[in-house]
Formats: structure tokens, C-alpha cells, sequence
């Protein structure tokens, strides 16, 4: 505890001392989901300002971007308890993340946990940095919900794989460097088997994308074509035909961390800002109040749900299956978060452009979340997973 | 503190699911009904739990407990949950033990602890009077004289009111009914002139009573906490109750999926089990989830009212969670059994009978959810 205590005044006055106010948000929060000020890192970024660029270099340098993973591949090497120590010090001085990044978030942990001593080298301390930007390649036009069936193909020509298919749903394609791809290396057997994992470079002939227009109006996500793509075989991850297994540990990180996205300004507050208190000091329109206390009741048992998640997860339990509980409700509270903000804010959420609305950010936010209990697997495929692996229910 | 259970902790809810699923199965409770026994629980059975240290798990080692706190206490009761074990638990070891400790004096605390620990004694809480849980209301009237007070009113939905050997009563000393001071806390001893106890049956085959006072008179020393002041002095013992009172809650609603589950597994229709049915395991696994929403709740609430401070919050969200999974589980549990669950031979309905008087003591989801919005300053 001692150490934990040094370790926390140590955190605490290096982040006096290098943590840009500028990088520090505002008390008030806000609504906006504040994609636009996000630093995704990459070979095409454009820093926002001199201070994100700084923040990045000084956070990275210290390991700090990817503070469990080893130094050796860009971390600091820190405990998880010394982890959440730097977690809540960066919380108390409002820290904006320094990088966000699928390369942090999906990638690493699938190759920390498959890849080989060179692979980690070659590419975790480029994700530390934000030097690479990642995308993932998973679904296909007819491969979503049932995975298993993709069919982009992969031909073996030696030191490479000649790629062809094409993915689709693949987010922020057009940005990205590099992608993690799931491929066809074998059509015998069952069709979990021949399934492979690879890495390669975006910027090649044989790669394009086309961003798919949303109902929010705006393009996350591409279609991905490969057209006599090429994937060398050093950076295949774990072995040839056996993707599957890394795909489903990939899937399982994807939605503990889809279910975790940090503590949103509490519904109450926008509804306090919004509509104020009457004299009894209550948010005067009583049904949306007991609304919104209901709503604040089940994300507040979910915040604890993943508490003890990750304690339990810490004393040696196995997480496995809960992380689909986990994905279900955390995604469906957040389409329904997003509805109380639209019954909150009446008919000026519903504004879809001008600066009012600073271009329609709520009734837009509002229509991404239609997608968080699809993407990773929809709700149903996870209340599936729930029966068979954890009720045990028959198939 | 990491939110997960202790190993100390661990052994209790192991030994105490052990010990009660072979002394005190949900059969038993339906053989009290059936005989429409007058106590209403084995007093047998009580001594054994005391004996197994249930009665004094709020209560410290200077009085004979054993002290292992409000997780304690509600991993026991989740227990109980599961087993409908019918018992003056809450009544006795949870509710007046943390009233007394909250406001009791020293004397009345050694007088009285030792007995609620050992089980020798039964001492209860009356407090609602209406049909809703409303502290504030309290109207029974306790008029000061030259040597005491007179109590005159009445009040409903007594915990083992009809064996309780001395009842806790909340009587307006001053002040009117909608404010918060006023309320005074007395102890009334069993077969006091003009207290009359009426045992009132409820859904859940247990222990509940009407109690009138026609001007019980009790002396100034029969007064627990300080005068005007018995609300707000009882109200952390109060939230300590309501979350004992939500992890009974899960533990009826976990039951329930359980048996739902297995059911699930053994039942054929159309010539194969229902358990392959979507939209059956679609039901099943949202109420999974829900249920671990509610532990997660629960146990929060649990080892904040250990840690101390203002527990209010985390009471209500406890309680207005659980009452609802527990109105789900209860109500999917039925449904998904089909016609079965609506029979009396079968437990399911002995567990939605006990869930709606659970969801209703102590305040209600709308009640506790109201609250929880008052705590958080809208």
C-alpha cells in the first residue's frame, strides 16, 4: 500500500507538471460524444492542436497509453492495481485520453495473448505511440451475425497470401493504416475451421474502401475490397486454419470494452440543465423524473456489475460468457440513455442541422446508438450465448 | 474494497445454503400453512439458527453476537430467499436488532441485544400504518402523562406482530402527520392493557399483524432514542433493513431462475425440449442478466452500509432494483412453466407470494425509486 501511495504522488505531480490544460475537459461535460477532438494517432492524423501532440508524446514516453503492457513493447509494465491508481489520477485532473485507438483496445491484447516475440515487437510500440492506426476486418456482406461463414479468400503463394473478398461494416477503414483480417485459408471442414488471422498494410493496390453512409448522417464505416491483396505470412497471427480462436477472444474484449465506455454526465444533470428544478427542489415534469431515476438505478447497478466483474475477474475467475451479459445490457442501456436524452431535450433534439445544435449532435449521437446492440454481435446473438454457456441450456 | 465476497464470507453463504435447504426447505413452510400453525415458524428450527450464531449476526461480541455485519446478514437472507425458511430473521435479528443498536441507550442495549442474539426473545418494528410505507405519516398518537405516555392507534403489516415478545412502536410525540421530527420510538411489552394484536394473513403464509393501541400507557423509560427524534435516528437501521431486505429479494428471484432453468432442460413439447426454443432462452437469459444487475446492487449497497457514512442511495437503488427483478423473475418463472406453475403443488407460486409482500415492506419501487431521486438532488 506504501508503494501504491508513492506511486500515486509520483502520477499525481508528473501530471501536474505535463498534462496541458487544454487536455483537461471543461467541469461543465456536455452532450457530444466529442468524436471530432479524439486523437486516433496514425500515419495521416492531423493533430488537432500542438497540446494534443504533446500529450500524446509525453504519455507515450512513459508508457502511460498502454500502461500494463510490457516496456519492452511500449508499456510501463504496471500492476493492475498501479494501473488503476494512474486510472483515477488522470480521472481527478479530467484528462482527455491521449489516444483512442481499436490498435490498443482489440488488437494488442489479441497479440500479447497469440502473437509471437517478433510480431509484438514489430507492432505493439507503434500502437503505444499512435504511429499506426488499425482497423478490423470481420464482417462480410454475408457473414454478420454467423461470422463463421466468411469467405474472403486467402491463397497461399509461399512468404505471402494473395487476399480477395471483400468485408464490410469495417470501421474507419478509410483512415486506417493497417487492418487485423479474418480470412478463408481452408474450405474443408467445418466452417469455424480454416479460418486465419492476418495483418497487413492498407496502402496497397489491392486494397480500397468506400464509406457507408448512416442514418446519422454521417460515414464510420466502409466497405473494404480486396482485389489481389497481399498479406505476408510473417504476419500471420497464431496458426494457419485456428483464427477462430483468436476472432472469439478478440470478440470477448470487444465486448467487455463496447460495455465499458466510462461514466456518462448523469441524465439527471442534462435534465436539471435543461428543464431546472422546481421549488421542492425536484425536476419538475414528475414522469420524466421517475423516468429517469429508473434508468439511473439499472446504469448504476451496471456500473457495479462491472466492478465486480473485473474484481471477480481479478481473483481468478473466468469472465468468459458474463461478458456477453455484459455487452447486452450495457448496449441496450446506452439506446435507452440516448432516448431519455431525446425526451429530456423535446423537440430542440430533434434539430438536425445549424449551430444551434452544433449540427444536430444529440439527434445524430442518438442514431449511432441504434448500431451498439448490432456491432460485436447483436443483443440476440449474445442472449444466446447466454443460455447455451451459462444457463447450459440445450442446442 | 474489491466487490466480491470474502472467503470468511464465502463459508457463511455456503454453510447457510447448506443448513437451510436440509432444515427449512420450502415444505416446510407450505406444512405451516397447511396446519395453519398458530406460531407460525418452528420454534425448533430458531434455536438451531441461533444457535448457528443468524440471530446476532448485527449484533457485537459484548452482547452476544457474532457481529459479521449488513453482508452478513444479507448473505443469510438471500439464503432464505432461496428456501422460503420462515423465521422471526427479519423481524427480530435484522430489523429491531439495527433499530435498538441505532437508538437504544447502553442499558437498553445489554438488556436487549443478548436476548434478540440468543433468539430467546422476539422484539419487532411497527411502524406503517396505511397500505403504503410512508414514515413520514406516522399518526398513532403517544400523549405524554405524569409517568409516561398513552398510545393510541393503530398499526398495519407488523413482522411477527402476533409472537413478538416486545414490539418497537413509532407513536408521534409531537409535531403532525407529513413531518419528518415528531416521531418518538417506544418498546410495548406483550399483553400490555389495550394493545391488541391481530394476526393478519398474508400471500406469503407468514408472520404479519394488525396491532391497535387503546391507550397503552408505558412509563418514560420504556422510551428507545430521544424524544421527537425517533425517525431520524432509526432511518440508517431503516436502510439497513431494506437492503437485508432486497438480497431476500434475490435470492427469491434466483431460485426462481434456477428452477426456471432446469425446467427448461427437462421439459418436451412438440417432441423436444423447450429449452431449444429461442424465444424461451431469450426470456431466460434477460432475466440472467437482470439478476446480476441485482446481486452486483446488492452487494454494493451491502458493503456501504458496513463501510459506514450516508447509505440512503445505495438503500434505495438496492431496494427498488430487487423489487422489480424479483417482480420479473416471479412473473417469468409462471410463464415459462406454463400451466404447472400455476398449480398449488408446485413451490413456484409459494415464491411470488413471498416476493410481493417483500417488494412491499419497507417501501415499494416506486417508494425507494422516488428516493433515490430525492438523494440525488432532482
Amino acid at each position: 500500500m506504501a508503494d501504491l501511495d508513492g506511486f500515486r504522488n509520483e502520477v499525481r505531480s508528473w501530471l501536474e507538471e505535463n498534462c496541458p490544460m487544454s487536455m483537461r475537459a471543461s467541469a461543465t461535460g456536455g452532450l457530444a460524444s466529442g468524436e471530432d477532438d479524439v486523437c486516433w494517432g496514425g500515419r495521416n492524423f492531423e493533430f488537432k492542436s500542438e497540446d494534443q501532440k504533446l500529450w500524446l508524446d509525453r504519455m507515450a514516453s512513459k508508457g502511460w497509453t498502454v500502461p500494463t503492457w510490457p516496456t519492452e513493447y511500449g508499456g510501463a509494465g504496471l500492476s493492475n492495481a498501479e494501473a488503476k491508481v494512474l486510472a483515477s489520477e488522470l480521472r481527478r485532473v479530467k484528462a482527455k485520453s491521449p489516444l483512442v485507438s481499436f490498435g490498443i483496445w482489440m488488437l494488442g491484447p489479441a497479440l500479447l495473448k497469440f502473437g509471437t516475440h517478433e510480431q509484438k515487437l514489430e507492432h505493439l510500440p507503434k500502437i503505444a505511440r499512435g504511429e499506426i492506426r488499425w482497423c478490423q476486418g470481420y464482417s462480410e456482406p454475408n457473414a454478420g451475425s454467423d461470422l463463421a461463414s466468411l469467405a474472403t479468400k486467402a491463397e497461399d503463394k509461399g512468404d505471402h497470401y494473395v487476399l480477395n473478398g471483400q468485408k464490410v461494416w469495417t470501421s474507419y477503414a478509410d483512415k486506417a493504416d493497417w487492418i487485423f483480417c479474418l480470412v478463408r485459408t481452408d474450405n474443408t471442414g467445418s466452417k469455424h475451421h480454416g479460418i486465419s488471422f492476418v495483418l497487413f498494410d492498407m496502402d496497397q493496390e489491392g486494397v480500397s474502401t468506400k464509406p457507408i453512409k448512416l442514418i446519422s448522417g454521417n460515414s464510420p464505416f466502409c466497405e473494404t475490397f480486396f482485389d489481389n491483396a497481399i498479406a505476408l505470412k510473417s504476419n500471420l497471427v497464431g496458426e494457419e486454419n485456428k483464427g477462430w480462436t483468436i476472432a472469439k477472444y478478440l470478440l470477448t474484449h470487444e465486448r467487455t470494452g463496447i460495455s465499458d465506455m466510462g461514466v456518462p454526465t448523469p441524465l439527471n444533470m442534462l435534465a436539471k440543465d435543461k428543464l431546472g428544478l422546481s421549488d421542492d427542489g425536484q425536476i419538475s415534469e414528475t414522469m420524466l423524473r421517475h423516468q429517469i431515476a429508473e434508468h439511473e438505478i439499472d446504469a448504476a447497478a451496471f456500473m457495479f456489475t462491472l466492478e465486480r466483474a473485473k474484481d471477480e475477474a481479478k481473483a481468478g475467475g473466468d469472465i468468459g460468457a458474463f461478458s456477453s451479459m455484459l455487452k447486452y445490457y450495457g448496449t441496450e442501456l446506452n439506446k435507452q440513455r440516448h432516448e431519455m436524452i431525446l425526451k429530456v431535450n423535446g423537440s430542440d433534439a430533434l434539430e438536425w442541422e445549424g449551430q444551434y445544435s452544433n449540427e444536430g449532435d444529440i439527434a445524430r449521437n442518438w442514431l449511432r446508438t441504434k448500431a451498439n446492440s448490432i456491432e460485436g454481435g447483436t443483443s440476440e446473438v449474445q442472449l444466446n450465448i447466454i443460455s447455451k454457456r451459462i444457463l447450459d441450456l440445450p442446442a | 474494497m474489491a466487490l466480491v465476497l470474502s472467503e470468511e464470507q464465502q463459508l457463511l453463504k455456503d454453510s447457510a445454503e447448506g443448513f437451510l435447504a436440509e432444515k427449512a426447505p420450502v415444505s416446510q413452510l407450505r406444512a405451516l400453512r397447511d396446519n395453519r400453525d398458530e406460531v407460525g415458524y418452528s420454534k425448533e428450527l430458531w434455536v438451531e439458527m441461533s444457535e448457528m450464531g443468524f440471530a446476532g449476526l448485527l449484533v457485537d461480541e459484548d452482547n452476544g453476537g457474532v457481529n459479521f455485519g449488513v453482508v452478513g446478514a444479507g448473505i443469510v437472507a438471500e439464503a432464505m430467499g432461496k428456501t422460503l425458511s420462515a423465521s422471526p430473521y427479519l423481524s427480530s435479528a435484522v430489523i429491531a436488532a439495527s433499530v435498538i443498536e441505532a437508538a437504544g441507550s447502553d442499558e437498553q442495549k445489554s438488556d436487549l441485544l443478548p436476548q434478540i442474539a440468543s433468539g430467546e426473545k422476539i422484539v419487532t418494528l411497527a411502524i406503517d400504518e396505511g397500505a403504503h410505507h410512508n414514515p413520514d405519516k406516522i399518526a398513532l398518537k403517544a400523549i405524554k402523562t405524569d409517568s409516561g405516555y398513552t398510545l393510541s392507534g393503530l398499526k398495519t403489516f407488523v413482522c411477527d406482530g402476533h409472537v413478538a415478545d416486545t414490539i418497537i412502536v413509532a407513536a408521534r410525540t409531537s409535531g403532525e402527520a407529513g413531518e419528518s421530527g415528531g416521531v418518538s420510538l417506544f418498546l410495548v411489552e406483550k399483553g400490555a392493557s389495550g394493545l391488541i394484536v391481530d394476526r393478519t394473513v398474508m400471500t406469503d403464509s407468514r408472520n404479519w399483524a394488525k396491532v391497535t393501541f387503546e391507550s397503552v400507557t408505558v412509563s418514560s423509560d420504556a422510551m428507545l432514542g430521544a424524544a421527537d427524534e425517533g425517525l431520524s435516528l432509526i432511518e440508517p437501521a431503516l436502510d439497513r433493513a431494506r437492503i437485508i431486505v432486497a438480497a431476500e429479494l434475490l435470492g427469491v428471484a434466483q431460485e426462481c431462475l434456477d428452477q426456471t432453468v432446469k425446467y427448461l432442460q427437462e421439459r418436451k413439447q412438440f417432441g423436444v425440449l423447450i429449452g431449444t426454443f429461442q424465444g424461451l432462452q431469450h426470456r431466460a437469459a434477460h432475466l440472467f442478466s437482470e439478476i446480476e444487475l441485482t446481486r452486483s446492487a446488492v452487494l454494493k449497497a451491502m458493503q456501504m452500509a458496513d463501510t459506514g457514512g450516508d447509505i440512503r442511495w445505495f438503500a434505495s437503488l438496492a431496494k427498488a432494483k430487487a423489487s422489480k427483478t424479483a417482480e420479473l423473475a416471479t412473473n417469468e418463472a409462471i410463464q415459462m412453466h406454463g400451466g404447472i406453475g400455476m398449480t398449488d403443488e408446485f413451490d413456484i407460486g409459494f415464491y411470488i407470494k413471498r416476493a410481493r409482500i417483500l417488494q412491499q415492506f419497507l417501501g415499494d419501487s416506486n417508494f425507494h425509486t422516488d428516493r433515490f431521486a430525492t438523494c440525488s438532488s432532482y
